[in-house]
């Protein structure tokens, strides 16, 4: 996983609530079997209308995304941050997440930002008003930082550890094999297996 | 301070705390099936990790897979290969996978309660977010992504911080017609799509002990879209009921030992939760959604609401889009909605009770003229059971199409079967998002009661109307 620290970039105002994986990439595109090819996908129905944030001159090459409530919420497909991460997008800020989405981004290096609405609501004036007004996702200091308001942010430590050094989960957990092996030995041997 | 059911079974799979205040715990059961996993092979390949317990993972075909001419290969050549890599990667790491055309095949979540895998205080794990509805057996069960597969492969454990608790008390007594379908609608178009978010719900009271398995599964099935982990009953006589003599559930003394295991899983009187909600299950109807999540639902004597009902703006705004999107005036009766496509299935409404309901309002009666009615078990077993019972037959008296082969079919529009655009359906499916059953495509949500009398009446009816 590709470590995330600090990054300043253009954002795209998305102002929307309730964005649900099927929005963010269409289950017509989930039939390819890679992680990388989804840029296009993004927002696939939402693309063909010419009003539409991501195809505003001004906020092309956006790198961090801003929406409103409940981002990510349904389907647990991970397409939804492959697609976003392929398009160029290193964060996102929104004051609330769907969950599965949430962990999803987190494991792959998208940095999914929490903050009150009324950040979000600032942040989307600022670069509306101007779109080069560039917007400061830093995870080192948990700061969001946007024509001169700061925003603070919280975030799992154990997440924010393996985020800033692109540590690998599985690598992790496997150093605990020794308890998985002793936790497998008291399972119930009633329990189902499936051959 | 006593400890909800959902505390219990989490605290009986930790393999280690993590100082920082999350949990390793391990994981029961690893569901498969063909989209969003190709990648999570290729991660443990690329790392040279192998599957650790392949006896405790299954695989089926179901989101891909098409419901007739299932002979033929898969047309979109995208989900071709999706479904050939998901038969070699099985075959590679040893995992056992059903396949379109064996008996056990069918919807992930169809399989694993009717094969006896889903039990009592087990930890559930699916790249899939319906895997809530093994929740109704008391198992701890939640969807996960493509990353979290791969980790769970590896180690087959989950490093995860400890989810809140949500208390559902659904008290009285369902009116006649009314479904764990309306129930679980009603109940998002009180809390909305975000009112369980980080919680498990556990659902009490009179009205749930009253359900039977099924309509359990289905009341679990769509605690996510409450935004909930996941969705618990605690194990009672009718979960007992259901298990007893499926395929390696314990027997003669074994069964009374699981049984006493069993029943000690319930929340204890002091257990806090963190959130609690009352619903009077006696004052519901049968609810419909109008727009494009599934809060967004009224009951069907209701009307299509306007913006300006909505006092929160974000509400008021979404709203707007929704009708627009679903091409709804405001005010008009939900009856008086037409609709051209009627779908019963997908892992929300595809059991054999759901069929049952389904026969039991078209005995008789012919679908109304112009509109298709699709039915589609959720499993192959549910499939040959349905036909023992001579459903097909009512299925075909009536006119309505009942396919050869189960699976998610038209909820997802992941395969041949989908909605064109403009096309209005009332589907017995989870999600009403745009496009969700095909691009440009509106759906309504309702009760398999509910579906079938809106393909006789050809707009959105409920039985009584009939
Ligand atoms: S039936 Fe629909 S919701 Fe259920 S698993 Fe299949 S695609 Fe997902």
């Amino acid at each position: 996983m590709r470590p995330f620290t600090v990054h300043t970039g253009t954002a795209a105002p998305l102002r929307r609530s309730n964005v649900d994986t099927d929005q963010i990439i269409p289950a017509r595109f989930c039939v390819r079997s890679t992680r990388s090819g989804h840029a296009d996908s993004l927002f696939a129905d939402w693309r063909d209308d010419p009003g539409f944030v991501l195809n505003r001159p001004g906020h092309r090459g956006a790198t961090v995304l801003v929406a409103g409530n409940d981002f990510g919420i349904g389907s647990s497909r991970e397409y939804a941050v492959w697609a976003l991460q392929d398009y160029g997008f290193r964060a996102v800020i929104a004051p609330r997440y769907g969950d599965i989405f949430r962990e999803n981004s987190l494991l792959n290096g998208l940095l999914t930002v929490t903050v009150p609405i009324e950040a979000v609501e600032e942040i989307w004036a600022a670069v509306e008003a101007d779109p080069a007004e560039p917007v400061t996702v830093d995870l080192e200091r948990l700061q969001v930082r946007c024509a001169g308001n700061v925003t603070a942010f919280d975030l799992d430590p154990d997440v924010r550890e393996r985020l800033l050094h692109g540590l690998d989960a599985i690598a992790m957990t496997l150093r605990e094999e020794e308890l998985i092996v002793r936790y497998e030995a008291s399972r119930h041997p009633a329990l189902p297996t499936t051959r | 301070m006593g400890s909800t059911l959902a505390q219990k079974v989490w605290d009986s799979h930790v393999v280690h705390r993590v100082a920082t205040g999350s949990d390793l715990i391990y994981v029961d059961l690893h569901l498969l099936h063909e989209v969003n996993t190709p990648q999570a092979f290729d991660g443990l390949r690329a790392a040279g990790r192998g599957v650790r317990r392949p006896d405790l993972t299954l695989g089926t075909e179901d989101h891909n897979t098409p419901t007739i001419g299932i002979d033929r290969p898969i047309r979109d050549l995208d989900g071709r290969r999706q479904s050939e890599l998901m038969r070699r990667n099985c075959a590679e790491f040893g995992i056992p996978l059903h396949r379109l055309g064996d008996p056990g095949q069918g919807i992930v979540h169809v399989i694993g309660p009717e094969q006896g895998l889903s039990r009592p205080g087990m930890t559930i794990v699916c790249c899939d977010s319906h895997t809530t509805t093994h929740g109704a057996f008391g198992a701890l069960a939640f969807g996960i992504g493509a990353s979290q597969v791969e980790h769970v492969l590896a180690t087959q454990t989950l490093q995860l911080r400890r989810f809140k608790d949500l208390d559902i008390t659904v008290t009285g007594r369902l009116p006649d017609g009314v479904t764990a379908k309306d129930l679980v609608l009603a109940l998002i178009a009180t809390i909305g799509t975000a009112g369980g978010q980080g919680h498990v719900i556990e659902y009490r009271g009179a009205a749930v002990a009253d359900l039977s398995m099924e309509s359990r599964m289905t009341l679990c099935n769509m605690s996510v879209e409450a935004g909930a982990r996941a969705g618990m009953v605690a194990p009672d006589a009718t979960t007992l009921a259901y298990l007893r003599g499926r395929p390696g559930v314990p027997q003669g003394a074994a069964w009374d030992a699981a049984v006493r295991g069993w029943t000690a899983l319930r929340s204890d009187p002091d257990a806090r939760f963190d959130t609690s909600v009352v619903i009077d299950g006696a004052a519901l109807h049968p609810y419909v959604s109008w727009g494009t999540n599934p809060a967004q639902s009224v009951p069907i004597g209701g009307r299509v609401p306007a913006p300006a009902d909505f006092a929160d703006p974000e509400e008021s705004a979404a709203a707007r889009r929704a009708l627009d999107y679903m091409a709804l005036q405001p005010g008009t009766p939900m009856r008086d909605v037409p609709i051209d496509t009627v779908f019963v299935g997908s892992c929300t409404n595809s059991r054999i009770e759901d069929l049952r309901a389904t026969a039991d309002v078209l005995r008789g009666r012919r679908v109304a003229d112009g509109l298709h009615m699709m039915i589609v078990a959720g499993s192959a077993a549910v499939r040959r059971q349905a036909v023992a019972e001579g459903l097909d037959r009512v299925f075909a008296e009536a006119g309505a199409d009942f396919r050869a082969a189960a699976g998610c079919s038209m909820c997802a529009a992941l395969n041949e079967d989908r909605l064109q655009p403009g096309q209005r359906a009332a589907s017995t499916t989870n999600r009403n998002f745009e496009g969700r059953q095909g691009k440009g495509a509106r759906t309504h949500i309702v009760s398999p009661p509910v579906a079938a009398a809106t393909a006789i009446a050809g707009r959105l009816a409920a039985p009584a109307d009939l």
